[in-house]
């Protein structure tokens, strides 16, 4: 069997579902959470660089490039942010994010 | 010597990217006090203001840089100074408050120069990376931001929840991205747009899909409906200085973004998004002004009507016009001198040093601080849109615009939104005014004061000298559609 683009499409729509599941599915860990936000932009590189090889076209690639710089950064702004609301509340489970309604 | 010579249209930004790292320099290496942040601060303020200043008095014509990927018009410098006015006033707003909570960090006005620089990011984005590179970079500082009161347990969670969705809405986004990339082999706005002048092309599925995740990912940073939920806890969350900023220059800046994306790459498939953007635009007009009723905090209470702005704003964008474009411009510099002057308002509902920020301590106000409730009412009229206020005018140019796009059954259901809209707005009113007082605020520090005073005057006398805001706005929609 010859793995085209379109098997490379599949795969990363599959990941990329997971990752939005895990966001909404998932009532333990906001940690749990961060790691399905990484999955889903994983996904989007996936599809970019197989779009890109496919395409023959570079520009894909760089892109992937840019957004595996800013997960990175995106990955450490919410870990401060998790370390700073455990200080606060004791806990990073999700129930218990509810101080405000909504 | 010549290729930097090249680069001073973005001289702005650079400028700023550079402020920005100097500044927090300087606060490391001074004294960690709360000196050290408001004299850091007025800096800020005083940056922005040159940059505005240097971008009001540049040149109009369009230039475009780093092969194309970053464009410089008169749209760009109409939203660019409306940015940094909305930034600079919502910073002055901050310090009183931050000194009194004993957190005037000096990382509060780098923090907001950086998104500030983001924001003009993405008002000059040409092409899908710089986009996200401009999206994000204005994000990352923002969720920061709402997390800045880092003893306050209702700061961290709004800036955990905004972090959350925040980091979803940019997952939506890049998928749409790369399904856009994927199906028309470019990034580029302007190679895009040409791609789709071929009729069959704008009707491939895939890109299709990819335009509905832009749009989404879009959607949750305006806080369009049904992409609104974090946006009344992060309001309410957040230290209320930062509220402020959150309402005024980022809704300008992805309103911008969209405005750009739509016009500039997207004109070949006005079909297909205009369906999107008119169901977006209804869900937050009635959501906003039903949801706003019962709200008891006044914070919540703007975020709501921040979400039904929302859907005004996008009446505009719906008609696809030049009309369209420069309607939604318009609206958005009266929104942001609402805005600024609703939360200097709801900075000074202090006694002490304890904030009270329910409706309820409105009561009376009439009768306990005159001034200050005439300039709330003032602003709370425009907000519904009453003549001859400037929000009257706001809501009247998209509307027009709508109308004149053949968008009559929206432009109605617009007119019914706002009624609606102003039955909790007068409320407001009506407490301040005619029910029994309660005690007195205490005087509230100069940059609240003048900041609520003059959006009062500009909002009440805008009708006196219009033209003004009506040539800019012109101007610059006639840059974004030919």
């Amino acid at each position: 069997m010859i793995i085209g683009l379109a098997h490379y499409l599949t795969l990363a729509a599959c990941l990329f579902t997971l990752g939005i599941l895990g966001i909404f599915l998932n009532r333990k860990n906001v940690i749990v959470i961060l790691m399905s936000v990484e999955l889903m932009l994983l996904a989007v590189n996936l599809n970019l660089v197989a779009f890109s090889a496919f395409l023959g076209n570079i520009t894909g690639q760089i892109f992937a490039l840019f957004i595996l710089t800013v997960a990175a950064a995106e990955a450490a702004i919410g870990l401060a942010i998790i370390v700073v609301y455990y200080r606060n509340r004791g806990s990073i489970a999700v129930e218990d994010i509810n101080m405000m309604k909504g | 010597m010549e290729t930097l010579a090249a680069f001073a249209p973005a001289l702005p930004e650079i400028i700023l990217a550079a402020g920005a790292m100097v500044f927090l320099m300087l606060g490391v290496f001074s004294a960690d006090n709360a000196r050290t942040g408001v004299f850091i601060g007025w800096l800020t303020v005083l940056l922005m203001a040159g940059v505005a200043i240097m971008i009001g008095t540049g040149g109009a014509e369009r230039v475009e840089l780093f092969d194309g990927a970053f464009v410089v018009d008169a749209f760009s410098r109409f939203c660019k100074v409306l940015i940094l006015g909305a930034a600079a006033v919502s910073l002055m707003l901050s310090f009183g408050y931050f000194e009194r909570e004993r957190i005037m960090k000096f990382e509060i006005p780098v923090l907001a120069l950086l998104s500030t620089v983001g924001m003009f990011m993405m008002v000059s984005a040409n092409d899908l990376i710089s986009l996200y590179l401009g999206l994000e970079l204005m994000s990352l500082a923002l969720y920061v931001l709402a997390a800045v009161h880092r003893d306050s347990l209702r700061s961290s969670e709004s800036g955990l929840k905004y972090f959350v969705l925040g980091a979803l809405s940019s997952g939506m986004l890049l998928y749409g991205a790369s399904l856009i990339y994927g199906f028309t082999g470019t990034t580029s706005f302007t190679a895009l747009a040409s791609t789709l002048q071929a009729g069959e092309a704008a009707q491939n599925l895939g890109l299709i899909v990819g335009l509905v995740f832009l749009l989404v990912g879009l959607a949750f940073k305006i806080s369009a409906v049904p992409f609104h939920m974090w946006t009344p806890d992060v309001y309410e969350g957040a230290p209320t200085p930062v509220t402020a900023f959150f309402a005024g220059a980022p809704k300008v800046a992805a309103m911008a973004l969209l405005l750009r994306v739509l016009h500039d790459a997207f004109p070949g498939m006005l079909f297909q998004w205009q369906q999107i953007i008119v169901f977006l635009s209804v869900a937050s007009m009635l959501l906003g002004s039903f949801a706003a009723i019962g709200q008891t905090s006044i914070k919540r209470l703007m975020a709501f009507s921040s979400i039904a702005n929302v859907g005004f704003i996008l009446i505009g964008l719906a008609a696809g016009t030049q009309y369209g474009v420069s309607s939604v411009l318009i609206y958005l510099a009266i929104y942001v001198v609402m805005t600024l002057g609703s939360f200097a308002v709801v900075l000074a509902m202090r006694r002490a040093n304890e904030m009270d920020e329910t409706i309820g301590s409105l009561a009376g106000l009439s009768q306990t601080n005159l001034p200050l409730a005439v300039a709330f009412a003032a602003l709370l009229f425009s907000l519904a849109g009453i003549p001859p206020l400037a929000g009257f005018f706001a809501k009247f140019y998209v509307l027009d615009a709508a109308i004149k796009a053949g968008l009559t059954p929206l432009a109605i259901i617009g007119v019914l939104a706002s009624v609606v809209g102003a039955f909790y707005y007068l409320r407001l009113v009506k407490i301040m005014f005619f029910d029994a007082p309660g005690e007195a605020f205490t005087q509230a520090e100069p940059a609240v004061r003048w900041v609520f005073t003059l959006s009062a005057l500009l909002v009440t006398f805008y009708v006196v000298y219009p033209a003004f805001l009506l040539d800019a706005a012109g101007t610059a929609a006639r840059a974004l559609v030919p």
